[in-house]
């Protein structure tokens, strides 16, 4: 019965599958997995922004949309309509083509990533040996895109955005592969669905070996994650949109669907990477201990995602927008050191798996936290007092 | 510069902790949420709140009762000149105290006041209504005498304390006008 439920989707799909004529069956079985994971990613999006909104509001004592439909239930239908029906502008001195071609540019890669996301038990689209790394190969077509956006309107606001963007991303995706490193390092493989394999619960026991279980996952998790927040462009480190400098960045001269695309790519490249943070340290789809194996995979996958979309929300609620050398400072002062860092505890880790002296348990905890404990306290020190995350000094006034 | 700060990030949890309790607070108080859901709540009125003019009268009757005596100070003082006054005639066509017309077009007003302020008689006074859209935006806009007349009733909802004053102020100089004038016709 569990089984049955678990894989209910599996086997509707090879039950359709089945039905269709031989020669047909590639073309059903694919067209079928993507229309699942379009449908029910979409959907999320245009849940997610209604709650994203409701949250913020809340965040400020505020109701939030509530005008449209029950509890603004339909205000997402809204949005899309309004959307929908905006005059599409382009401006004279656009280069139409790449002005066309840049939100395509971003939606595609983004839909394209989910293809090696195991969502659930049997529930990836493709399970690719070399996984992650298509992931990120796929993630940095992205920046092509914003930049292409910048570019085409002919507009120095876009220009400055998508400079800004460009020079964020790739500073960015150092701390977010270094960060996925030691996940791979230590599964022994590129394949994300061996990643999720790697953090069963073990035959014996009865807690998974969930990555984030470890001093190098948790340091790992939190890596991932603002690096996550920077490849997303979300708040803190919404420098490319920074609506009160620079207007909207390199989304300034797109209205109507066009921008609405940028908006759902945006939306989707978060629950991508938030997805690919769950593989890597939160077990996947697993459970967290073998007595909760009853609940479906998928519904574990989608929970633990929706607490990494909740998280966001929370952080854009809370965080003001980082200046842009402190966004620099921060990716190369401290994150990429402390990845390196966190390599070298994994490492460690490995090689202490055979302690067997009393204590070994303790020993290799206390070891590893100590070590990345130490050095975030000196790096982060040195951020602090180098690079004006501190106390505002004025020199002039005062 | 201060050592005050042990562990760097901690500011960031703070910061989190204090919208987390924003955020649970607005659902078990709800006197948190400020926002004033319009349509369906309003806001009390607010003593100095002001839009347009109205022509404010005694008693029941909006002709009788009127307190503009038509002497156009209001007209002439109006800097965008809103304001279109035409005097009353009798049958003999000689002025009487009173508008015949009386038009303000809010299209044009810009809201000073200044008319209410320059106005002997209290007559014009400054309304507190904000919804007046209209579909017909020249036509529409231009506010006729019937339209701009208020109650003193009225006046005393939206302003209590100016129309207390002058409530008392006009009924002071009409008893006084009434015992000149037993005073003159007795002698």
């Amino acid at each position: 019965m569990v089984e049955a439920i678990d894989q209910v989707f599996v086997n509707l799909k090879h039950a359709v599958v089945g039905w269709a004529p031989p020669a047909w069956q590639a073309w059903v079985s694919a067209g079928l997995t993507v229309a699942a994971l379009m449908g029910v990613f979409m959907s999320l999006f245009a849940l997610v922004v209604l709650l994203e909104r409701k949250g913020l509001g809340r965040i400020q004592n505020r109701p939030g949309p509530n005008r449209v439909g029950p509890w603004g239930l339909l205000q997402p239908m809204a949005d899309f309509i309004k959307m929908l029906t905006k005059e599409d502008v382009v401006p004279a001195g656009a280069d139409r083509v790449v002005h066309f071609l840049a939100p395509v540019a971003m939606v595609a890669p983004v839909l394209l990533a989910y293809a090696v996301l195991p969502v659930g038990r049997n529930m990836a689209a493709v399970d690719l040996d070399a996984g992650v790394l298509y992931f990120f190969a796929v993630g940095a077509c992205i920046e092509l895109s914003v930049f292409m956006a910048g570019w085409a309107g002919r507009n120095k606001f876009a220009l400055l955005g998508a400079m800004r963007a460009i020079a964020q991303m790739i500073s960015y995706e150092l701390p977010l592969m270094l960060a996925a490193v030691p996940a791979v390092m230590l599964a022994g493989t590129l394949s994300l669905g061996g990643i999720v394999e790697a953090q069963a619960v073990p035959a014996g026991g009865w807690l998974a070996r969930w990555h984030v279980l470890t001093p190098w996952g948790l340091a790992g998790l939190a890596l991932f994650t603002i690096a996550a927040l920077a490849e997303a462009n979300r708040s803190p480190f919404d420098l490319p949109e920074g609506e009160s400098e620079i207007v909207a960045g390199h989304l300034v001269e797109y209205s109507g669907f066009k921008y609405a695309l940028f908006f759902i790519g945006e939306y989707l490249g978060m629950f991508a990477v938030s997805g690919l943070g769950i593989t890597l340290f939160l077990g996947g789809w697993r459970s967290p201990a073998s007595f909760l194996d009853w609940v479906p995979s998928y519904l574990w996958f989608f929970a633990k995602l929706g607490g990494f979309v909740a998280l966001f929300i929370w952080l854009r609620g809370t965080l003001p927008r980082v200046r842009g050398d402190q966004l620099m400072a921060l990716a190369w002062k401290l994150l990429v050191p402390m990845a390196l860092l966190n390599i070298a505890v994994a490492a460690g880790w490995h090689y202490s798996a055979g302690w067997s002296f009393a204590g070994a348990w303790l020993a290799r905890w206390g070891l590893g936290l100590g070590i990345l404990g130490l050095g975030y306290g000196a790096l982060a020190r040195g951020l602090y007092e180098s690079q004006g995350f501190g106390p505002r000094v004025y020199r002039f006034a005062d | 510069m201060s050592r005050g700060v042990r562990l760097v990030g901690l500011g960031i949890v703070k910061g989190l902790i204090e919208t987390a309790r924003n955020f649970i607070g607005s659902y078990r108080d709800p006197r948190r949420l400020v926002t004033v859901e319009y349509p369906e709540v309003r806001l009390p009125p607010v003593e100095r709140a002001r839009t347009f003019p109205m022509l404010v009268y005694d008693g029941a009757d909006p002709e009788a009762g009127l307190r503009c005596v038509a002497c156009k100070i209001c007209e002439k003082e109006c800097p965008p000149q809103c304001i279109y006054i035409e005097a009353d005639r009798d049958a003999r066509g000689r002025v009487l105290k009173r508008p015949r017309v009386f038009d303000v077009d809010c299209s044009v007003c810009m809201g000073c006041q200044i008319c209410a302020e320059v106005c002997p008689f209290d007559a014009i006074k400054m309304n507190t209504e904000y919804e007046l859209a209209v579909a017909d935006r020249f036509g529409g806009l231009l506010l006729r005498k019937s339209q701009l007349v208020r109650s003193t009733e009225y006046h005393r909802t939206v302003h209590p304390q100016e129309a207390v004053e002058i409530d008392a102020q006009v009924a002071q100089a009409r008893a006084r006008a009434e015992a000149k004038a037993r005073a003159g016709g007795g002698g």
